[in-house]
């Protein structure tokens, strides 16, 4: 196992220019030993790219990748010892459940008792001690991927193991039960796991820590929980939750701010000195965070209802602001307002971020440190 | 436009596609067609459009008997899962294309109105462009843009987001929504996704197996499932069912643990994953177990718990942590319980607030 820094950048062309060119924008990036990561983005924003770097089946047109300091950016897939699941099963047909297992280990010479306590040990992980003596050519296509899983996951002495979106053909009334394994497998064996994924509950769930990509940029490496409560980027605000982040335009204006139109009053004198600096900026809240409060209640804003849906399991109200549309979602158990009332929106509370024109927020600890 | 769908069924050699049905589709609003993969919805659209004869029973539209009458016969406009545009063909001239075949219109209007879709679809931009050369996401777009210019009395979608990434769908999804609303045309969406139906909003039929087993406006369907086949289609992540014993003012989940609700005999009682909190409120009922795993999709936390009355998820807002194996109480309100009888038909649910 070993720890993983990239300072990198790639182009599939040659002689790139402008950011467009690039698969890969100039990135440094730590993977610490034993983590669980995912990679989570788009499609076309370059997370297959990183990992295909990663596992040393593309060479980066500039820059090194490094196993615990050692540089292996010249080395093949199998120099660097790595592992990898890809989103259909590799595995061999005419071969049982226990061979397929046992196949990685073969192949590097482990000793024959070594290969079954580690087989058997998968093969218990993975719910599968019942199938151990089954041809794989007769088993449903669930199966098949977790043979794959496991086949990534046998060895012992690999760097990492690579998951390119391994859940793709997994039934998904099953998807939860698998995510559970991969977890709990994590957690007994400490592998450095990597994982590569479009769909958000899946990296959220998994990973430790998430890179969100966009356009070849990685914009944020965090938690479930940062990546939910302070976005770093306008991207991320968006692209975690459902609903995205409300975002309101503003400026500072002496003393108070205008978003939307309206003035709000700061009580952080920090956070007012800084917006003081940036003149413009964008608010951001969540739809979770927006609260309906009454008639010119601090830091709210005065909008009209144009939406209310009843989507099950809670109620998506939409109201407008200006020529901004801000969605707010309620409880179930709330009783929402009717289209067309008046109402006032808290959108300046301890879950409000503030984002420069570059997008990336407005950090206020750090300036006040 | 009204489309009536009487005793209609559908056979293709031995397999029975779909059941003797009736279907009269609200006209001018959205009908989502709710299920499985294999429940019948692609089916049933295609015989609504004309492109299947079913094998017994009558189509009308607006009182018109159209049984056997053939799609080109009909104005009906489709988009399916695939991005399907002329590859030869610029942006604009696959959006004028059905324009252009109406025949009546000056290139003039022709224009404004390509122009018009364009700018509601956000596709403005790439007009002059080949199909080939833009994203799915566009392409699809584009799909879009032509079956809305035909102005059919009947656009018929089938799943037409479900190859886009989950962003995209949800933004499109939402313009669709409005389109929808702006217009006058009969609208059928097949869904395989419970919370895209409600977002849709509208009327659902739900179908299972070939069925339909429910209609009716859709937050009404999600609130009252006439059976438990329908809350079973119709929730995302799926209802909580737990075998319970009614005993005339109260229902037993286990010996000790009961709800006060009034019923009698073998009983199903179904709990909505938001209903299922980890804060207590007067009058609760507590359940242990211990986290299977906590699912995050970033604006909730999805908590799959092992407890003696069988597996529960609640669903609760923002991320939460939960260790493998920790023990967790769950706690549920009698009022926010649904209970189906022996035969899995709807005797209680839960009272529903804000009903406009």
């Amino acid at each position: 196992m070993a720890r993983i820094d990239l300072d990198l950048a790639h182009a599939y062309k040659a002689d790139p220019k402008q950011d467009n060119d690039y698969a890969l924008l100039p990135l440094k990036m730590t993977f610490d030993d034993g983590g669980a990561y995912a990679l989570l983005g788009p499609s076309g924003c370059g997370k297959t790219t990183m990992l295909n770097i990663i596992s040393g089946l593309v060479q980066p047109s500039r820059g090194t990748v490094s196993f615990d300091g050692r540089d292996v950016t010249a080395l093949s897939p199998q120099a660097r010892n790595i592992a990898q699941v890809f989103q259909f099963p590799v595995i061999y047909d005419t071969m049982t459940v226990a061979e397929n297992l046992a196949f990685p280990l073969k192949n590097r010479g482990v000793p024959a008792d070594r290969i079954k306590a580690r087989v058997g040990k998968i093969a218990e992980m993975l719910e599968m001690s019942g199938q151990l003596n089954q041809r794989a050519a007769g088993l449903t296509a669930d199966a098949k991927q977790k043979i794959s899983l496991g086949r990534g996951l046998v060895r012992e002495d690999v760097s990492a193991v690579l998951f390119d979106e391994p859940l793709t053909v997994i039934d998904p009334h099953l998807k939860w039960q698998l995510r559970r394994k991969l977890k709990q497998i994590h957690h007994e064996l400490k592998l450095t796991l990597i994982y590569v994924t479009h769909d958000q509950v899946e990296a959220l769930t998994f990973a430790e820590q998430i890179v969100v990509m966009s356009r070849g940029r990685a914009v944020q490496m965090g938690s479930a929980d940062a990546l939910f409560e302070k976005p770093q980027h306008m991207f991320v605000g968006n692209f975690i939750g459902s609903p995205g982040m409300n975002f309101l335009r503003g400026r500072y204006k002496g003393g108070v701010i205008e978003v939307a139109g309206q003035d709000l009053t700061l009580s952080l004198s920090v956070l007012s000195q800084q917006l003081q600096q940036a003149k413009e900026f964008t608010l951001g809240v969540r739809p979770e965070y927006v609260g309906l409060v009454g008639e010119g209640a601090a830091g709210a804003l005065r909008a009209t209802v144009a939406k209310v849906q009843d989507v099950g399991t809670y109620w998506l109200v939409s109201a407008r602001t200006g020529e901004t549309e801000v969605k707010v979602r309620l409880p179930a158990q709330a009783q929402p307002p009717a289209v067309g009332d008046r109402v006032w929106l808290q959108v300046l509370g301890s879950h409000t971020c503030f984002y420069g024109r570059d997008e990336q927020l407005i950090n206020v600890k750090e300036m006040s440190a | 436009m009204q489309l009536m769908m009487q005793g209609i069924s559908h056979r293709v050699g031995a397999a029975t596609h779909l059941y003797p049905l009736n279907l009269r589709l609200q006209p001018g609003a959205v009908t989502v067609l709710l299920g499985a993969t294999q429940a019948g919805k692609t089916s049933l659209m295609r015989l609504m459009a004309g492109l299947d004869k079913p094998t017994a029973g009558r189509v009308e539209v607006d009182g018109v008997d159209v049984t056997g009458l053939s799609v080109r016969h009909r104005n009906v406009s489709m988009v399916y899962q695939q991005f399907i545009n002329y590859p030869s063909m610029t942006v604009f001239d696959n959006i004028a294309s059905p324009l252009k075949l109406r025949g009546s219109l000056k290139a003039a209007a022709v224009k404004e109105q390509v122009l018009a879709l364009a700018n509601k679809l956000h596709i403005e931009m790439h007009l002059d462009k080949l199909p080939a050369q833009l994203s799915g996401g566009q392409q699809q777009r584009v799909a879009l843009a032509r079956a809305l210019a035909k102005g059919a009395p009947l656009m018929l979608l089938d799943e037409p987001l479900v190859n886009l990434d989950y962003k995209l769908r949800e933004e499109l999804r939402e313009e669709l929504t409005q389109l929808f609303a702006q217009g006058d045309s009969t609208v059928v969406y097949a869904t395989t996704e419970p919370a895209e139906a409600l977002l849709l909003g509208g009327y659902t039929a739900v179908m299972d197996a070939g069925e339909i087993l429910q209609y009716g406006p859709t937050a009404e369907v999600f609130h009252r499932p006439a059976s438990l086949r329908v809350a079973r289609a119709f929730s995302d992540p799926p209802m909580n069912l737990l075998p319970a014993t009614g005993k005339g003012q109260r229902i037993e989940l286990q010996p000790g643990l009961d709800l006060y609700l009034a019923a009698s005999g073998t009983l199903t009682v179904g709990v909505r994953a938001n209903a299922l909190r980890v804060q207590t409120q007067a009058g609760d009922v507590a359940i242990k177990g211990q986290v299977e795993l906590a699912e995050i999709s970033g604006s909730d936390t999805f908590v799959h718990v092992h407890s003696p009355i069988g597996p529960l998820v609640a669903q609760l807002t923002g991320v939460h942590y939960f260790e493998l194996g920790t023990a967790i109480t769950l706690y549920l309100h009698a009022s926010e319980a649904y209970v189906f009888d022996a035969q899995g038909l709807l005797l209680l649910a839960p009272e529903r607030k804000g009903s406009r």
